[in-house]
């Protein structure tokens, strides 16, 4: 086993190969040029010829691959253009808050959805599992900012039972930081809640209707009991994997929410860069949460071999 | 006290006389201490005073660096880093000495040496530094705390700029940060000014943070502009940028922000009546609009095609569209703004579409794309956007209205490339009255083609004017240069102004101590 | 929460069909699939709305009326104006026509594209090995982040939208199309059909290519669905449609400074878009039941 998952982590290398090329390839092709705005209002074609070199811009493509890949190796994500920082400080400065709303949404998503879908199992064909069903549709296919105006509007301004925006990091104190990140994290987790329902839902109906179960119900095990113990159990499987690919969702999703509720996240701060062209950030940033995203998938994966003895790779 | 009228907009003195009293609410006892969290319009990208003229870097300046002279409410220029100065031999020398007590942020003493280098570098960049410097024979320290300036020739603008209020302002800088060259960015944050940049919190995107200066020592008058006593009464600053406006102003109701710099004028409407918060005029001498075309490339680069474009404008039409509410705004054909020194009608027309579409015409307009620059993310300027695509189709021109955002604008109007190639014709910015008020710092005028603000015309003759100008003494004959050089300026369409407006600030009725000056000043200001 | 045991019912098989005539068959098939018909017809509704929208009572969209700015809904502007006195109602209406576009640009280009490479991948082992890490390369960048990128390389415009969308979506529809070319291709049928000399094109097109209809179908109404939502985003980011032509996320990203004065600009497209939506998502659920697809 263990040699399964080393070879699956190798996999992933040339993976995140191709990701790094592609984001630096789709970068240097663009007509917008970050030596312009760097250059100030004043500059000369001399100026902007100058930051250019400087920025190194006009090295050979293949060249300017190398070097990014020899730096990244290192460790070093280069400079944004802009703020002159580093492009690992600026992410660091970022991650609390992306990673506190994604995790967040997700346990609601979780807490929430997988009983919504055992419940529609269990009442299948019923108004139960129709309503529970349509909710579920309904929520991913509204817009994540118009629901989150919506939360905004009722629970913030009419209310006043939560902040309106802004984020306090974990330091300032558990409930404050949770407190600004109700909100946002509801509204995020609509999205992918009604997935994770579905899934459990249908998955739990293949399970249902397996022999194992109904020689559980003939023996007289309680009905929580069995649905729990024995058809829950064994449904996991593919809502484990909805996880690793509900997490590029919930990226997607993040980038909206956290324009809305101004939250300092790694999705505003990849918006900003990729508007002003900050290649150093867009790249760093891509590269990151790709590689967060490829690391998720092979726990995944693991895990399900974990969990499923009869799968073997 | 939110109240604002019209009788803030009708120009001469009497607006300026009135919107003084506008938000001073009178000072009793202002306790000391708090955090201020205010909402910029923009996001701070740039830390270097002269790299960019936009306002944001200037208002971060403005924190943490102090000025030698500065401008006040009633556009006067007095002293703030210095303490006296003198001229002689009919202006051609003057002789300025440092106050005491000033300090950097590192502890050091500030001496004239550093006053030198700062005037050199922000010379090199600003236009009205630019004129100085042409005029100066020589700029040198005399000793620790004085330094004298020479000019080679007659030049009655040595104060105005030394104090200029707006961008690019001449702020003071340890000299061997001044000495960095005027082609790379400044990378230490170092000045002397009443607060400190606290770079390890600063989050580009989020937030910037700022700590009262302990060492700053404030004059003894009263604040006024740039000028006066910069008495701090808060400890820390932060600037929380918020992008969505609806989600700031509902931060300001709550009582999550404490002032939100510029909110939308149909926000600050709503928000007057709102008995907590305060809305006032953050610079009576109000901002202008501009439509500038290109004239590197056709069709604009036709004189005719040009005043086509003159003769379409109704302002009305751009100030109903770009900003919506009429208390806030009036037409205004002056170059030099309605309410400022410099106002006039001379070579103002009406509109007349007509005449336009003869022009247009006449210009021999081949029917190729007009590309319009449209950056959505300013209601203004995407307003005024859409209603110059109503218009000029209508003229006759075959437009093509690109949308971008902020950024991309900045980005692209450098282009001197044909459209096609990644170039623009026309674009849309505005200015705020101190940044267009006399001929000396209106960047819009200029005539010098290529090394022009972009947009590039060339007109030998508007620059003879513009020296003229600044070498006139007395106001009778500076006011009828200026005419002259509005004519010029129209008949040549260096822009067309689209109206004249005032921008709303917003803050809680907790905070005092607001003071009325184009960028947001920290000073004074006190939460209760 | 009490659970009740199962019923037989519940793992009972389905009674077959009659075989009375087709339309009797599909009727009843229909008839049990109510979410299919409810969103197939509201689809229909939209659809006919937005192509047809000079009829229903609509004015210029584009047309800028300042003196009635902000105004809310009334019976002379039914879902109000924004501030730049522009007609919500006839700008919901128009930008169906953009969002329905881009749905069903999208949702085709990326099958035809995606199916094609699939089938070429799936057949020609030496391939597969290159075009499988690129295709798990594209699907970790996260989508939005991939849209939004794509976006900032080319000028505003519809057409660079449907390109910029149907990117991200392309891996998918390689990775289903592979996989069923991968089962099939060791099936005995085509092995038989290639002793007898039949040409690739042929076997892809006789035995592959009838078991795929039905699951890119139904991939296709949620690419359709998901292409809708993400023009949306990509507007509301300022990185979508160009701000002249009306688009739900177009009408949305610019009521976004007036959620609190003037909520009606974010109501109706954000209704509509939810609704149609919606009703792609219900339509391909149906269709999923309907043929039978896992």
């Amino acid at each position: 086993m263990i040699g399964q998952i080393g070879r699956r982590l190798m996999a992933t290398i040339p993976v995140m190969g191709v990701v790094a090329i592609a984001v630096f390839a789709l970068l240097r092709i663009t007509p917008g040029d970050p030596a312009v705005i760097i250059a100030g209002d004043y500059a000369t074609s001399d100026d902007i010829a100058r930051i250019r070199a400087k920025l190194g811009l006009n090295e050979p493509f293949v060249t300017q691959v190398g070097i990014w890949l020899g730096r990244i190796v290192r460790g070093d994500l280069g400079t944004s253009i802009f703020s002159g920082l580093p492009v690992s400080t600026l992410i660091r400065q970022r991650t609390e808050a992306t990673i506190g709303l994604t995790l967040f949404a997700m346990l609601i998503s979780v807490g929430v959805g997988v009983p919504l879908g055992v419940l529609a199992a269990w009442k299948k064909a019923s108004l139960v599992d129709r309503l529970v069903m349509l909710f579920a549709v309904s929520g991913f296919s509204m817009p994540v900012f118009w629901l989150g105006f919506l939360l905004v509007y009722v629970f913030a301004i009419s209310m006043h039972w939560l902040p309106v925006q802004g984020y306090r990091p974990l330091a300032d104190g558990v409930w404050p930081f949770l407190r600004h990140l109700i909100l946002p994290a509801v509204t995020l987790s609509v999205v992918y809640m009604a997935l994770i329902a579905r899934m459990t839902r249908a998955s739990m109906l293949g399970v249902l209707s397996e022999d194992f179960i109904r020689t559980a119900f003939a023996k007289g095990l309680a009905p929580r009991r069995v649905l729990i113990h024995h058809a829950l159990k064994n449904a996991s499987l593919p809502v484990v994997t909805i996880i690793g690919i509900g997490f590029a969702l919930l990226i997607g999703g993040a980038v909206v929410t956290e324009s809305v509720f101004a939250l300092p996240g790694l999705g505003r701060l990849t918006v900003d860069a990729i508007i002003r062209r900050d290649y150093p950030v867009i790249q760093g940033v891509i590269l990151v949460v790709s590689g967060v995203y490829v690391l998720i998938n092979l726990v995944v994966d693991v895990l399900y071999v974990v969990l499923d003895p009869r799968i073997r790779y | 006290m939110a109240d604002l009228s019209r009788r803030h907009f009708i120009a001469g003195a009497a607006a300026v006389a009135a919107t003084a009293s506008v938000g001073l609410p009178a000072v009793h006892a202002q306790k000391r201490g708090g955090t201020m969290r205010f909402v910029p319009h923009a996001d701070l990208k740039v830390l270097d005073p002269i790299w960019t003229t936009a306002y944001i870097t200037r208002n971060h300046c403005y924190l943490i660096y102090d000025t030698l002279f500065g401008t006040d409410q009633n556009l006067q220029i007095k002293p703030q880093m210095v303490d006296k100065w003198s001229s002689a031999n009919k202006g051609m020398k003057w002789s300025f000495t440092l106050r005491d007590g000033l300090k950097w942020h590192d502890g050091q003493p500030v001496v004239a040496e550093d006053a030198v280098e700062s005037i050199k570098r922000w010379s090199k960049r600003d236009p009205l530094g630019k004129l100085l410097a042409a005029h100066t024979a020589r700029i040198a320290a005399q000793d620790k705390k004085t330094f004298t300036l020479e000019l080679a020739q007659p030049f009655g603008l040595v104060l105005e700029a030394l104090g200029k209020p707006s961008s690019n302002v001449p702020f003071v800088m340890p000299a061997r940060i001044a000495a960095t060259p005027d082609s790379e960015q400044i990378k230490e944050t170092i000045g002397s000014g009443p607060f400190r940049f606290v770079k390890d919190e600063w989050q580009p995107g989020n937030q910037v943070v700022y700590v009262r200066n302990p060492d700053y020592v404030p004059r003894n008058d009263a604040p006024s502009g740039s000028t006066g006593g910069k008495k701090v009464n808060l400890d820390r600053v932060v600037w929380k940028y918020i992008p969505d406006p609806a989600t700031a102003a509902a931060a300001l109701e709550a009582g999550e922000v404490d002032w939100y710099e510029q909110p939308s004028i149909d926000i600050a409407v709503r928000l007057e009546g709102n008995k907590d918060i305060m809305v006032a005029i953050q610079d009576p001498r109000g901002t202008q609009g501009w439509i500038r075309p290109n004239h590197l490339q056709p069709p604009f680069n036709n004189k005719k095609a040009r005043q086509a474009l003159l003769y379409m404008v109704d302002q009305e039409k751009y100030l109903q569209a770009a900003l919506g509410q009429p208390k806030y705004y009036r037409t205004c054909p002056a170059v030099f703004t309605c309410g400022g020194p410099f106002e006039t009608g001379a070579g103002a027309v009406k509109q007349d579409v007509n005449k336009a579409k003869q022009l247009l015409k006449d210009s021999g307009y081949d029917g190729k794309p007009v590309v319009v620059l449209d950056p959505t993310d300013i209601p203004l300027t995407h307003g005024a956007a859409l209603v110059s695509r109503e218009l000029m189709t209508q003229v006759g021109f075959n437009v093509d209205l690109q949308a971008m955002d902020w950024s991309t604008v900045v980005a692209r109007r450098a282009k001197k490339d044909p459209p096609a190639q990644g170039g623009w014709n026309v674009l849309f910015t505005w200015w705020i009255a101190s940044d267009v008020i006399n001929p000396a710092v209106h960047a819009g005028i200029s005539g010098a083609g290529s090394s022009a603000w972009f947009g590039w015309p060339e007109n030998g003759r508007i620059e003879e004017l513009k020296i003229q100008w600044a070498r006139a003494t007395d106001k009778a004959a500076q006011k009828q240069i200026a005419e002259e050089i509005q004519k010029v300026a129209l008949d040549e369409v260096m822009y067309v102004p689209f109206g004249q407006w005032v921008s709303p600030t917003a803050f809680r009725k907790s905070m005092q101590g607001f003071l009325q000056f184009p960028a947001p000043v920290f000073w004074s200001v006190s939460i209760a | 929460m009490a659970l009740s045991p199962p019923v037989a019912a519940d793992f009972a098989l389905p009674a077959p069909a009659a075989r009375a005539g087709a339309l009797d068959t599909a009727r009843r098939a229909l008839l049990r699939h109510p979410t299919l018909i409810a969103g197939a017809l509201t689809l229909v509704v939209i659809l006919v709305a937005g192509v047809l929208a000079p009829l229903w009572w609509t004015g210029d969209p584009l047309e800028m009326k300042p003196a009635v700015r902000l105004r809310p809904p009334s019976a002379e502007r039914w879902f109000g104006s924004d501030n730049f006195g522009r007609d919500i109602y006839t700008r919901t209406l128009y930008g169906s026509r953009i969002s329905l576009t881009v749905g069903a640009a999208v949702s085709t280009l990326s099958l035809v594209l995606g199916t094609t490479l699939g089938l070429v991948v799936g057949f020609y082992r030496r391939l597969d090995m290159i075009a499988m890490r690129v295709m798990d390369g594209l699907m970790a960048i996260p989508a939005i982040l991939l849209a939004l990128a794509l976006m900032a390389l080319m000028k505003a415009s519809v057409q660079n939208v449907i390109i910029a969308l149907l990117i991200p979506e392309i891996p998918r529809v390689v990775r289903l199309t592979r996989a069923s070319v991968l089962s099939l291709r060791e099936h005995l049928m085509v092995e038989g059909a290639r002793a007898l000399g039949a040409r690739t094109p042929r076997i892809l097109a006789r035995y592959v290519l009838p078991g795929l209809v039905a699951p890119l179908i139904v991939q296709g109404t949620y690419i359709a669905a998901s292409a809708i939502l993400f023009e949306a985003y990509l507007s509301f980011l300022g990185a979508g449609t160009p701000p002249h032509i009306p688009s739900w996320g177009n009408i949305m990203a610019e009521g976004r400074a007036y959620v609190q004065l003037a909520f009606w600009i974010i109501l109706f497209p954000g209704i509509f878009l939810a609704a149609t939506v919606l009703a792609i998502n219900l339509v391909g659920d149906g269709l999923r039941d309907l043929l039978n697809v896992r």
